[in-house]
């Protein structure tokens, strides 16, 4: 359980949509110590909940620790470490590239290959839209990169289990446990 | 207001809606959940709510400063099992009551915090006591609640005194804005809260329960290490019962103290840092260790790498399962209510002797057992604790604070009985002890309460005297004053070469003091006096403050010092070998 080795781990919490529910999750992975690296958070199909999708970096016991704590706070209803086999994941990231005449159509081989958009066009920048999963996005960053990258937003990770299992209210939950689904 | 119907699970039907403000609402939920006293200080953010207690029928126990208020809850709570109500005004009101929060927080002592807060229309404009009282206090409760609505209210109040006091107890806060409570709706009070996100395990895994009794069963070298979760779930009787039937030898933490009687054949006392050295040597060579509530606190453990080394399975009984694997992974892990687990686990183990582990432990008992270099004409602090235990006859609650007298209290006042020694363990919060007792008291009016305090702790609550006086409180305060902050003085005397840097601080007139506040005052400084000034003590209706002039340089042994192993103790002649 300790001394295993520090690797990314997916958990898709299911919290309660009610205010101040980010801070005390943002809170707790300080507070504690661990770090978080991304946090998603938006709606579910239950306009109650909201579903949280955070990045931790940690051995299998931190990890623990953490999913532990996380069941602690009274507006966490469900945690489920998503495994890397099991999962599907998407990130979405908004790269604003420079570009003239000269390296336009050169950008665009490349927005082509990734299959990725641009959304904005201006005489010496363009605004491209990439989805998929983290090592893609990294991809595709790092192509652009040498034309020159004016601005960079990401979303962070958003990910869900593959198949018919849904990590949900309706299943029941068990002594606050850790719930691997499928791993 | 008491024509009220309540909605309960027996009326089996839904009460027609009341109108009310939201304060008079407040008042109807404290009254539905038992509430019998609130401690606390009106300001303008609470006008709302301190009128509707006006003639409620509650009582309410005015203080002098809202930390006091919160440890004169605290320790309703600690001597009661029930939760303990504390009321404060918005801002500085609140913010005052943060040191209580956080040392109730780090007991899991169940406490409801209430705060007025600025009108809703004033939230987030830097208005006048506004402060942001649920940002500061989310990592020191269970849990908080702003109330945005008074229909919102008897819901946040049932669910509020549903967490405290259920699973893991701990404090939680309910943050009133002023308008909340001026506004007018209609009030029924919920018979359940829906909370799919708290859902607390009491029964334990069977299978876990059954790995756990096969262990204890198989153990050569057994020990209870038992903690304050033992007291929180009411499992003493069942502690007791297992530590008879498999003649177990039981070790208790601070919290844990009364957990098991400590005049019992069978208690070795405290362990850890200041702990017995024959308990910390019998951590150091069983073989099963059953942890009962106990969370491997690092003044427990001391290095937890030198942590029982010939221990072969740890037993970790917990209604938290995120104690479990904390500090130390356990072999057999147990989440579940302290009581309920051990009421099936004994059922699950047989009688057992262990004759040659019990003549080790008796062994070390002869060899190290607590002692002191007495001086003739001074007066130790550690005796006034055994004048007090032979006083009382060990029936008293006793309160602490923080320090020296905290750790001569727990080693020489042999606590028999559950909820009779009340101590901040995980905060070491100064100024607990004198506040607590008051909270103690009003809680067991049938209980002699006597506050072990020292002259640091003492003079940071002092102020509730007057609390103590206004009610006549006989809460019984016993000042161990060596003129120092002793623990700080003594680690300055061990580990910075005796620079006795700010530690030195002198005395007030305490008598005087005490006197200023109408409250008894005694001054001891001939040992022949310290029994009889416990005697008048007890006779008298009413608060006293007794000023024992103890030994100034007198140090608390065993010490095992931070970080180090547990076997590694120093004494009053030096390293124990």
């Amino acid at each position: 359980m300790q001394g295993s080795k520090e690797r990314e781990h997916t958990l898709s919490v299911l919290v309660e949509n009610r205010p101040g529910v980010l801070s005390r999750v943002a809170g707790l992975f300080s507070r504690r110590g661990f770090n978080i690296e991304s946090i998603v958070v938006g709606t579910t199909e239950d306009r109650r909940y909201s579903r949280m999708t955070i990045v931790v970096v940690g051995d299998e016991g931190e990890v623990e620790q953490v999913t532990k704590q996380l069941h602690k706070l009274i507006d966490v209803i469900k945690i489920s470490e998503l495994s890397p086999h099991e999962m599907v994941e998407r990130e979405l990231a908004l790269i604003k590239v420079a570009a003239d005449r000269s390296t336009r159509s050169e950008i665009l081989q490349i927005v082509d290959i990734f299959r990725a958009s641009v959304i904005d066009v201006s005489e010496r920048s363009l605004v491209i839209e990439v989805t998929g999963d983290t090592d893609k996005v990294k991809a595709m960053i790092d192509l652009l990169r040498p034309f020159g990258i004016k601005e960079l937003v990401r979303t962070g990770r958003v990910a869900m289990t593959r198949g018919p299992r849904a990590v949900s209210v309706t299943e029941s939950r068990q002594g606050g446990g850790l719930q691997a689904v499928g791993g | 207001m008491s024509a009220i119907e309540l909605a309960t699970p027996s009326s089996g039907r839904k009460p027609a809606p009341v109108r009310m403000t939201g304060a008079q609402a407040l008042v109807e939920c404290l009254k539905a959940e038992g509430v019998e006293y609130i401690f606390g200080i009106p300001g303008g953010a609470v006008l709302p709510l301190y009128d509707a207690l006006y003639n409620s029928g509650l009582k309410t126990i005015l203080c002098r400063h809202e930390q006091g208020a919160a440890h004169m809850a605290d320790g309703y709570a600690r001597a009661t099992g029930r939760p303990g109500v504390v009321l404060a005004t918005s801002g500085p009101g609140a913010t005052n009551l943060v040191t209580g929060i956080a040392t109730a927080y780090m007991d899991s002592i169940p406490l409801v915090a209430i705060t007025g807060n600025v009108s809703r229309s004033l939230i987030g404009r830097d208005a006048f006591q506004e402060a942001d009282i649920t940002g500061i206090t989310l990592p020191i409760t269970k849990h908080n609640f702003l109330v945005r609505s008074a229909k919102e209210l008897p819901w946040v109040i049932r669910a509020a005194f549903h967490i405290a006091t259920t699973g893991r107890p701990g404090p939680v806060l309910v943050d009133i804005p002023k308008d909340v409570g001026t506004e007018e709706f209609g009030f029924t009070y919920p018979e359940t809260v829906d909370l799919p996100g708290y859902k607390p395990t009491y029964k334990g895994h069977i299978r876990q329960i059954l790995e756990a009794a096969r262990a204890i069963m198989n153990a050569k070298r057994p020990l209870l290490y038992v903690g304050g979760g033992a007291i929180a779930s009411g499992a003493h009787q069942e502690v007791r019962a297992l530590a008879e039937k498999c003649h177990l030898p039981v070790t208790m933490t601070l919290m844990g103290l009364g957990a098991f009687p400590g005049d019992h054949p069978q208690s070795l006392g405290m362990l850890g840092m200041h702990g017995t050295a024959y308990a910390n040597y019998a951590v150091q060579n069983c073989d099963v260790l059953i942890a009962v509530g106990a969370r491997f606190d690092d003044r427990v453990t001391g290095n937890l790498k030198t942590f029982a080394p010939r221990v072969e399975q740890i037993i970790h009984i917990d209604i938290d399962p995120a104690e479990i694997g904390k500090n130390v992974v356990p072999h057999v892990p147990i989440v579940g209510d302290c009581r309920a687990v051990l009421q099936v686990l004994l059922e699950k183990v047989k009688e057992k002797r262990h004759p040659e582990w019990w003549q080790q432990i008796d062994a070390w008992r002869r060899e190290y057992p607590l002692q002191y270099r007495k001086v003739e004409g001074q007066i130790h602090p550690q005796a006034v604790c055994e004048a007090l235990y032979e006083v009382t006859g060990g029936e008293a609650i006793v309160t602490t604070d923080v320090g020296q007298h905290q750790m001569w209290a727990a080693q020489y006042y042999k606590v028999k009985h559950p909820r009779h020694f009340i101590s901040s363990g995980g905060l070491g919060t100064m100024g607990f002890g004198f506040p607590a007792g008051i909270g103690a008291k009003l809680a067991r009016p049938d209980k002699e309460v006597f506050v072990v305090s020292g002259d640091g702790s003492f003079q940071m609550n002092i102020q509730e005297l007057a609390t103590a006086a206004d009610h006549n409180v006989g809460v019984k305060v016993i000042i161990i004053n060596n003129l120092y902050l002793g623990m700080v003085r003594q680690w300055q005397e061990f580990f910075y070469g005796r620079r006795y840097a700010d530690s030195y601080l002198g005395t007030p007139d305490f008598v005087t003091i005490a006197k200023g506040y109408g409250v008894k005052g005694m001054l001891v400084t001939d040992p022949a006096d310290v029994k009889p000034a416990l005697e008048e003590a007890r006779a008298h209706d009413g608060p006293v403050v007794i000023d024992v002039r103890v030994v100034p340089e007198e140090n608390c042994f065993p010490m095992v010092p931070a970080g180090g192993s547990n076997s590694e103790m120093i004494g009053p002649k030096g390293w124990i070998e």
